[in-house]
């Protein structure tokens, strides 16, 4: 008796909400695409950040002089200081038009998980902001009389340190999202975090330089970004959730 | 074809549904339920709450009190996800990217209606014409009724319409009026709130009304 009626609700159900639920994984695919179509649609903005970490790159052989020891000896780490400046202002507006014309209410409203978004917009923000910084990279090394045999060590200390930060950056960008003008509150949070990061990375980048071995470094690097992969979504995902109840 | 419907819970209801704002109370306790076919209005002066209660009711918002039932069984938050839509004040689409764009992923996000694509459901609403148009070019009218489209292509058998007559012209109203009855008729259910300027097409729409 009470199948039967189990059964019938079941039927209203499927006549009322028919339709194909969009699983997890084809959301966060149709996430990336957008995400990577509003970035190409505004390329030109993408190209600034670029052109500023070249500049602050080419200050500092006039601020220093032009002695090619000096330079080398620090370049790997005045270039892992810029690329994280370069990052911050990117990562303030990470989810700040997206709460102003209500696609975060989509987000929260969409049965999907929301961590699993976040960690997505994770991934296009890196992929449009930090990944570009680190191709231009050769380039500003160049710049600085950066040791060949330091580069390799380079790209892959900030392979490793950039999308740390950016999910470091996604909880403070969701926190801060409500709040307007909230640009140098994020640097103020952000850079206190980012301090283990930047010594990781600049351990195994001096480390490269006096040729010690540097994966230990790395390592203690590629721990903390899992980490940060499993951790940091869900404190992404309870801090959007603030900012859109606010 | 029509199973009888006196063993079926309402599809939504409310039970001593409240809600405070820093503990300055918004609405509440409210009772009511909506069954398949049926629609609500909800009337209330501006500041009555009828917003907040769209979104308490969506699970934007956590209830102060009360509980919320799905085909009678309770719903958090995350479970009632997808079948709730919400057309609210905010758009929920990037000005930047086209109306196709937007709409398809929507489409991603939440999955789409059987036998609806993004094309068909701009059609629905005329406004197939702007299909590959920035959404920012379009007037404040046709943006709703990009929202409009959005309701016809996501699956979700709640509709909670926020003020959705506001900037719509007099064919506009009429469209709203055919995508309620059109969604009533295949077995969903609106909640529609006004504050009371446009006459509602279903005489026999019932109506709770807040206020203080």
């Amino acid at each position: 008796m009470s199948s039967t009626a189990q059964s019938m609700t079941d039927d209203r159900i499927a006549r009322g909400a028919t339709g194909a639920r969009a699983g997890a994984a084809g959301a966060c695919m149709a996430l990336l695409r957008r995400d990577l179509v509003l970035a190409w649609r505004r390329r030109g903005e993408l190209f600034l950040p670029l052109l500023y970490a070249l500049i602050v790159t080419a200050l500092f052989p006039f601020a220093l002089g032009p002695d090619p020891q000096l330079l080398g000896r620090i370049a790997g780490g005045v270039l892992l200081v810029i690329v994280v400046l370069t990052m911050l202002p990117a990562l303030d507006s990470m989810f700040r038009t997206d709460l102003e014309d209500g696609t975060l209410e989509q987000w929260l409203l969409a049965p999907q998980p929301l961590a699993l978004l976040a960690l997505t917009r994770v991934i296009a923000h890196w992929l449009t902001t930090a990944l570009p910084l680190i191709v231009v990279m050769p380039l500003l090394g160049a710049l600085l009389d950066l040791p060949a045999k330091v580069l390799p060590v380079l790209v892959l200390a900030l392979l490793l340190a950039t999308p740390l930060l950016v999910l470091l950056g996604s909880v403070l960008s969701a926190l801060a999202a409500g709040t307007r003008r909230s640009g140098i509150l994020l640097a103020l949070m952000l850079l206190p975090l980012a301090v283990p990061v930047v010594i990781f990375a600049a351990g195994a980048i001096a480390a490269a330089q006096s040729g010690m071995p540097f994966i230990a470094p790395l390592t203690w690097l590629a721990a903390a970004l899992i980490l940060a992969i499993v951790l940091a979504p869900l404190a992404c995902a309870a801090a959007l959730r603030i900012a859109v109840e606010s | 074809m029509n199973p009888p419907t006196a063993t079926i819970a309402p599809l939504f209801s409310a039970h001593r549904l409240a809600f405070s704002r820093n503990d300055e109370p918004v609405f509440g306790p409210l009772d009511f339920s909506v069954g398949r076919g049926e629609t609500l209005l909800i009337e209330g002066d501006n500041g009555s709450g009828k917003t907040t209660l769209l979104r308490v009711l969506a699970g934007m918002l956590p209830a102060s009190a009360g509980d919320i039932f799905f085909d009678g069984t309770p719903a958090g938050r995350d479970s009632r996800n997808g079948r709730a839509l919400l057309l609210g004040h905010r758009s929920g689409m990037n000005e930047s990217l086209s109306v196709r764009e937007n709409l398809e992923f929507l489409a991603g996000l939440y999955g789409s209606r059987d036998g609806m694509t993004a094309v068909a459901a701009t059609e629905h609403v005329d406004i197939a014409g702007w299909l590959d148009e920035p959404l920012r070019t379009l007037s404040a009218g046709q943006k709703k009724r990009v929202a409009l489209a959005r309701l016809l292509l996501l699956p979700g058998d709640l509709w909670l319409l926020d003020e959705p007559y506001a900037n719509l012209d007099r064919h506009g109203i009429e469209l709203v009026n055919t995508l309620i009855a059109g969604h009533c008729a295949r077995g969903g259910a609106a909640l529609v709130t006004s504050h009371g300027a446009v006459r509602f097409a279903d005489p026999r729409a019932r109506h709770i009304r807040l206020g203080a």
